[in-house]
């Protein structure tokens, strides 16, 4: 069983809450979700989609061909009546469409009217989600829990207008739906086991708060807004406050303010937004400030299309800011990933004292995946601070004092006699300014020369997924993880195999997992990217001399479809 | 006193600068505070090199962004007084937006502005507060765009404390850096200080000619006649507390650090298993 749904409308008709309610549904009932969302930048009217995928097998991507479209304005059904399966149908109300269709693959529900009859108009996103269910043959009782919890605060009448009106519409979709060949009911002898649902700005939050977070300054910016509004949804509950700052230089310079005094610190913002924040970037490298940066990318140059996905922003990440320091670059390809990566930006960017960037995109900050669990026994929480006694019983401390390691522990200022003293201009141990070449000299051997190989043995290889020995390899790093994957477990005789980077700067050895010789000895390796010119690539190229002659390489602003990538490869491969 | 000697200063001989260097230590010994007791937060600049010059904990940062740091800080401690330095063209004009928004937030940061009326590090240009028709060798035909007033801005915003001060009074500027401190609220100390080198209009005796001392009977309190005060620019210019209201400050509105500052609040991951289950 494998089924895709396609919510469509205006924006402001409630194509979310019908597509979060029913992926809520789905993972609770054990089933394996993939939600991805396709929106403009308005708040009313338009066209955006919300695409669910559900199977009992593990998922980590979209289809192309859909099995139910909820068409909520006649747009849905111009642009994705030709997605639909053979079995597909598509559901609609004449009276809102003003428009009957009369081919055997529409059914009418007419919404509204059965919403008016259980209790009001406002209900109509209900009755859709009940018949959607009624399709599949899915039973109410987990719609039922999730309509409690909701709506509780609202008054029993709320809760009983929601679950009339969604029996309704399930009642109405078992009556009138002849065509309905879809099966999702439980067939298992054991029950399936409820999955969690969680989107990449989610568990990036999450993974935030996991390693003790305290303090988060953004100025909104889509797609990376999400992360803020998660974080500060839990600001009460974990102690943290999240600050929304006036442009994102005051973001990240608040940023800094804070890691400074003492707490972990971290600002989120897309591509132009974090164009703004590039001096302090630099501020983070000069002051050995520890920070952590969501770079959530959505396509440009300038504004581009702000509410749509691209991987242009890697070289950007790579080597913007000026002067020369260590960073890293982490890019998760998964919410796990996310969660995991988020967690370690933290520990390493307080262990070594430099900014880390995090990567994502629109399509992983709002797709949701179900997991069965985060096993929270792999945090890492150490908290590398000089504090209280253990600071004030230093018998002397210099900020910025030339160590063994290059790392001078943090003192936290006001917490000894010690002074803290930092500054953005070139610096002595004490943190004070200066101009002499020899103190130059000293300071970038201690922030870059000493840190660098250390950061680097901290750098995990690639992930191979596949065949160990591929014949065909699929490159890629960030979101395009579960397509790949995806593509891989589709490819005959188990030829393929995906490398996916998601650590990507320092760029990783080849010391654990010789990687670069795997490419070598396939007779296809294709560097597959979500943006126009191949910027993985022509890192790797530089990072290691293997040269790409495949590329595939998809810039209109949408990500990669399982079956649309493999025909690429297809071509590809047939070209040999 | 020795406590807070710092490096030799880098500024020309007669600089205003050195006045205001004073100024701040002799009020730091009045207000019996401590070196390590307390935050500078400077930006780059002939101002921005003040830390250096005293021993402070001290976060030395960009050119502009004082502000944000220090409102960063005070957030993560607020406990810890934090003090800004900055030059008018620092925080006038490349960090122009911070001000307005450190005002709006009433974060309890005190800012002391050495407004020489020029860019001194870079060697001259105008800044927002010199006065119009001023020429400098990037502006040959004179300053078109009319000065900026802080503190007619500064009322404007309703900011808790506004003031200013003149470096050729060091024991009446002692007396203000001591009032902004002790004032709860965000703190603009506009300090006039005649950079030798590069303004050769506004010059020690331009500005003796002209600064008098505010009223005693003048009331801070009262908005109107502060605007009315700071409107004030020219044949006379008044120097002392122009307008100063008891706003709340923005670290008494955050919930979560009422019982404790941020820095000192534990991390408690045992919570995560729980927010793990919200999402099934
Ligand atoms: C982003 C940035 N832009 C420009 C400069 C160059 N710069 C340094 S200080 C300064 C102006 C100094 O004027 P002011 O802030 O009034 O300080 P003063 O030297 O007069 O005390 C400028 C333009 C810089 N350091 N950083
Ligand atoms: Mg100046």
């Amino acid at each position: 069983m494998d089924y895709s749904i396609k919510i469509g409308g205006e924006a402001g008709q409630g194509i979310q809450t019908i597509g979060d309610t029913l992926a809520k549904v789905f993972a609770r009932s054990g089933y394996h979700v993939f939600t991805h969302q396709d929106y403009e930048s308005r708040i009313r009217g338009g066209h955006n989609f919300y695409q669910i995928r559900l199977s009992e097998n593990h998922i980590t991507a979209s289809k192309e061909r859909i099995d139910i479209i909820v068409a909520l304005d006649r747009e849905s059904i111009v642009q994705h009546e030709k997605e639909l399966t053979e079995r597909g149908l598509i559901i609609y109300d004449s009276s809102v469409l003003r428009q009957n269709y009369r081919e055997p693959h529409f059914m009418e529900v007419p919404f509204e009217n059965i919403a008016v009859k259980s209790g009001g108009k406002i209900m109509a996103n209900i009755v859709a989600v009940g018949a959607v269910l009624g399709m599949l043959g899915i039973d109410l009782t987990i719609l039922h829990e999730i309509i409690k919890d909701a709506f509780n605060k609202k008054g029993e009448e709320v809760v009983m207008g929601n679950i009339n009106a969604s029996k309704a519409g399930h009642d109405y979709a078992l009556t009138n739906c002849q065509r309905c060949s879809f099966s999702a009911r439980n067939v298992h002898k054991t029950p399936l086991l409820p999955l969690m649902l969680i989107s990449g700005n989610e568990a990036l939050g999450l993974g935030a708060i996991s390693a003790g977070l305290k303090f988060y300054s953004a100025y909104p910016m889509t797609p990376s807004t999400g992360i803020m509004n998660y974080i500060a949804d839990k600001e009460a509950e974990y102690g943290i406050i999240v600050e929304q700052a006036e442009d994102e230089i005051a973001a990240i310079n608040m940023a800094l303010g804070a890691s400074f005094a003492g707490v972990r610190a971290m600002t989120g913002t897309s591509g132009g937004g974090f164009a703004l924040m590039v001096e302090g970037l630099s501020l983070a490298g000069m002051t050995e400030t520890p920070v952590v940066i969501a770079l959530a990318q959505r396509p440009g140059p300038a504004t581009g299309f702000p509410t749509r996905t691209e991987q242009a922003d890697l070289q950007f990440a790579l080597y913007t800011a000026h002067g020369e320091f260590p960073r890293i670059v982490f890019a998760p390809g998964t919410p796990e990933q996310a969660f995991f990566l988020a967690n370690k930006a933290f520990d390493l960017a307080e262990k070594y004292q430099i900014p880390v960037i995090i990567m994502t995109d629109q399509y992983l900050a709002d797709s949701q995946w179900t997991l069965e669990r985060i096993d929270l026994n792999s945090i890492r929480y150490t908290d590398y601070r000089l504090r209280g006694e253990g600071f004030k019983n230093l018998a002397a401390y210099k900020r910025h004092a030339f160590t063994q390691s290059g790392v001078t522990p943090l003192g936290i200022p006001g917490d000894a006699k010690h002074l803290v003293v930092t500054d953005s201009d070139e610096h002595n141990e004490e943190g004070h300014i200066v101009e002499d070449a020899a103190t130059r000299i000293n300071m970038l051997d201690k922030r870059l020369f000493k840190k660098l190989p250390l950061i680097k043995q901290e750098i995990d290889p690639p992930v191979l997924y596949g065949n160990n020995n591929p014949e065909i390899v699929l490159v890629g790093w960030g979101s395009t993880y579960g397509v790949l994957k995806e593509v891989v477990d589709m490819f005959p005789a188990k030829r393929a195999a995906m490398l996916h980077f998601s650590e990507i700067c320092p760029f990783p050895t080849t010391d654990k997992f010789d990687y670069i010789k795997m490419l070598d000895n396939a007779s296809l390796a294709v560097c597959i990217e979500n943006n126009a010119t191949g910027q993985l690539a022509r890192l790797i190229r530089a990072e290691t001399g293997f040269e790409f002659k495949h590329k595939i390489n998809k810039f209109d602003g949408r990500p990669f479809m399982v079956s649309n990538l493999l025909g690429d490869l297809t071509a590809c491969i047939d070209r040999l | 006193m020795t406590d807070y000697r710092g490096q030799h200063p880098a500024w020309c001989p007669g600089c205003g600068n050195y006045s205001i260097l004073k100024a701040f230590k002799d009020a730091m010994i009045r207000l019996n505070m401590e070196p390590h007791q307390l935050v500078i937060v400077s930006g780059i600049g002939q101002a921005g090199k003040f830390p250096h010059y005293v021993r402070c904990n001290t976060f030395n940062g960009l050119h502009g962004r004082t502000l944000p740091v220090a409102t960063g800080i005070r957030l993560a401690n607020h406990e810890m007084p934090v003090m800004a330095f900055a030059g008018d063209g620092d925080c006038y004009g490349e960090g122009g937006n911070h001000l307005i928004h450190a005002i709006r937030r009433n974060i309890n940061v005190k800012l002391f502005v050495h407004d020489n009326q020029i860019y001194g590090l870079t060697k001259g240009q105008a800044s927002p507060t010199s006065m119009e028709g001023i020429k400098t060798k990037n502006q040959p035909f004179g300053v078109f765009s009319e000065q900026l007033n802080p503190m007619a801005l500064a009322v404007a915003l309703d900011c808790s404390f506004v003031a200013r001060g003149f470096a050729g009074e060091t024991e009446h500027l002692t007396w203000l850096i001591e009032e902004a401190v002790k004032h709860k609220g965000f703190s603009l100390l506009d300090i006039l200080q005649p950079c030798v080198t590069f303004n050769k209009v506004n010059t020690y005796e331009w500005y003796k000619q002209r600064v008098y001392h505010i009223e005693l009977e003048y009331n801070p309190e009262d908005r109107t006649s502060a605007f009315n005060k700071a409107l004030e620019w020219g044949e006379r210019i008044p120097v002392g507390i122009i307008y100063q209201n008891h706003r709340m400050i923005l670290e008494e509105r955050i919930p979560i650090i009422r019982k404790a500052p941020l820095v000192r609040q534990s991390v408690d991951l045992l919570k995560l298993e729980d927010t793990l289950r919200e999402f099934i």
